[in-house]
């Protein structure tokens, strides 16, 4: 039967991550800047990209809501910093899932929520440079 | 690093003379107490010693309690008990929003199988209104259901006005006194209750030990059946070592209540003036006087709540939260909900709990590293 998950079922790179967030704050000239959630669902991710020359420079995010959603956001910002627009296909939700060493099952979904702030600064960017997509 | 228990109404430590009652019952008094030979001589003794003590902490009579493996299981008897056995009087029942999940889950269920329950109001600290109860009282109530205290803000209700009321209009009463009894004066026939649920364990007793006050004359149906056992309403070999352990836990109890009561709103009142001191854009829930003697229960702005208890955790710090990501089912605590938190707000929900192992050192270690946490966790919010 099904038992509720605990604390000690993060895996140490959640709890790195959640512990020591890297890249969290604005980007003052983002140039793509995506906002997924619901406060009221306990949520929300805001990320902050600047693409220059179709590479991604920098990421930035701001998060409320629970260690997994902090967890995902940072190691999102890190998965994609460098990383060319063409190749973002491949930063899917079970990616960064698998980054972090795996979710709890009740947590999958902050992974869907930070491929979804992906998707959001992507479509901001390419609304805002006027670029395909 | 020392592991701090600021969550006690989920787990409180079973007291060592507690312990000792129990254990010859885990050796060789493991006799049956429905045993008509000698090996069930003992722990049938024991069994009603325990039952006495329950009583008498409670002010009822011996043969009205029934023993159950928990305060849940209570709250199931009493309230399926109660609407079985008085069906044909009719199919209303009158409950508070603000109840433990073990006494709305059965409710919801006797809702879909056709019994029509008026859910109370609430106002902003979660008290109930007695007048309210009482104007919703229609000639096929079978039964009102209230918390004495709700273990999530702490706020404990006006029993003895709704009791009161109740017995007037002939309608039965129970409350699911789980989080009160032990820690503050519960007195069965003081507050016109016909039913009380209680567990052993929130007074440094056994987990697994529970037990229901049935007024005498009461009529309810069992939920278990099957043997004689607890008079036929709760069929089933006893668990003699906790129901012990719940006893001896009780004795000790009704001794020391207001001594214990003395040391836990000493340290309640510190960590709500240090807390709301320390932590700007916080909020108490629940009411501020008339609340369960070691209940703290706040909402932090901007920030939620499992992240707040993960940080704590990581320093030895124990707590509970009814956010969202909190609970398992994903839902916000239908309590804030009921006294009407903002939803967002709400999600920054903790609930502290102290109990008698606790000192004022750890009531400062909390209220020290709280405003850090919460720090750190604004720094990375996008609502601040």
């Amino acid at each position: 039967m099904g038992q509720p998950h605990q604390f000690s079922e993060y895996s140490e790179k959640v709890i790195d991550h959640f512990t020591n967030p890297r890249n969290f704050g604005a980007i003052e000239d983002a140039n793509g800047v995506g906002q997924v959630g619901n406060p009221k669902c306990g949520d929300i991710m805001q990320l902050y990209i600047k693409v220059q020359d179709d590479i991604i420079e920098d990421a930035k995010f701001k998060t409320f809501g629970c260690c997994a959603a902090i967890a995902t956001s940072s190691i999102l910002t890190e998965m994609i910093k460098g990383m060319k627009l063409d190749d973002l296909g491949a930063v899917t939700n079970s990616a960064i899932a698998e980054a972090l060493g795996g979710l709890p099952k009740i947590k999958l979904h902050c992974s869907v929520l930070a491929e979804d702030a992906l998707k959001a600064a992507l479509s901001d960017y390419h609304r805002r440079t006027g670029t395909k997509k | 690093m020392k592991t701090v228990n600021l969550d006690h109404l989920s787990a409180s430590p079973i007291l060592p003379e507690v312990r000792d009652e129990m254990l010859p019952f885990l050796s060789q008094e493991y006799g049956n107490p429905l045993s008509r030979h000698s090996m069930g001589t003992n722990p049938r003794k024991a069994l009603e010693e325990a039952r006495g003590a329950l009583a008498g902490l409670i002010g009822a009579s011996a043969q009205e309690l029934v023993f159950t493996s928990c305060a849940s299981e209570s709250n199931n008897l009493a309230i399926k008990g109660v609407a079985l056995a008085h069906s044909k009087k009719g199919r209303h029942i009158i409950a508070s929003p603000i109840e433990h999940h073990s006494v709305i889950h059965p409710l919801k269920s006797l809702e879909r199988q056709g019994w029509e329950i008026s859910w109370l109001h609430v106002d902003d600290k979660g008290r109930v209104d007695p007048r309210e109860v009482d104007s919703l009282v229609r000639r096929d109530t079978c039964l009102i259901t209230v918390t004495s205290a709700s273990n999530e803000i702490g706020t404990i209700e006006p029993i003895k006005e709704i009791g009161i009321n109740a017995r007037e209009k002939g309608v039965l009463f129970h409350t699911d006194a789980a989080a009160c009894v032990g820690n503050i004066p519960i007195d069965v026939r003081d507050l016109c209750v016909d039913l009380l649920s209680l567990a052993g364990n929130t007074f440094y007793g056994p987990p697994g030990s529970g037990a229901l006050y049935v007024r005498q004359g009461v009529k309810i149906f069992p939920i278990i059946e099957g043997g004689v056992q607890e008079g036929g309403l709760r069929a089933g070999t006893q668990s003699v070592a906790a129901i012990v352990g719940m006893g001896a836990a009780a004795k000790l109890a009704n001794k020391m209540l207001s001594g214990r009561s003395a040391h836990l709103i000493t340290l309640r009142e510190a960590m709500i003036e240090g807390v709301l001191g320390g932590v700007p854009d916080s909020f108490l829930t629940g009411d501020r006087q008339m609340r369960l003697p070691g209940h703290a229960s706040f909402c932090i702005k901007f920030i939620e709540g499992e992240s707040i208890l993960m940080h704590l955790n990581s320093l030895g710090l124990s707590g509970t939260s009814g956010s969202t990501c909190s609970s398992e089912a994903l839902r916000l605590s239908h309590v804030l909900e009921a006294i009407g938190v903002d939803p967002v707000w709400a999600q920054g929900s903790v609930t502290f709990t102290v109990g008698l192992d606790n000192t004022i050192e750890d009531v400062e270690s909390l209220v020290k590293n709280l405003p850090i946490v919460v720090g750190k966790l604004r720094q990375m919010s996008p609502l601040t």
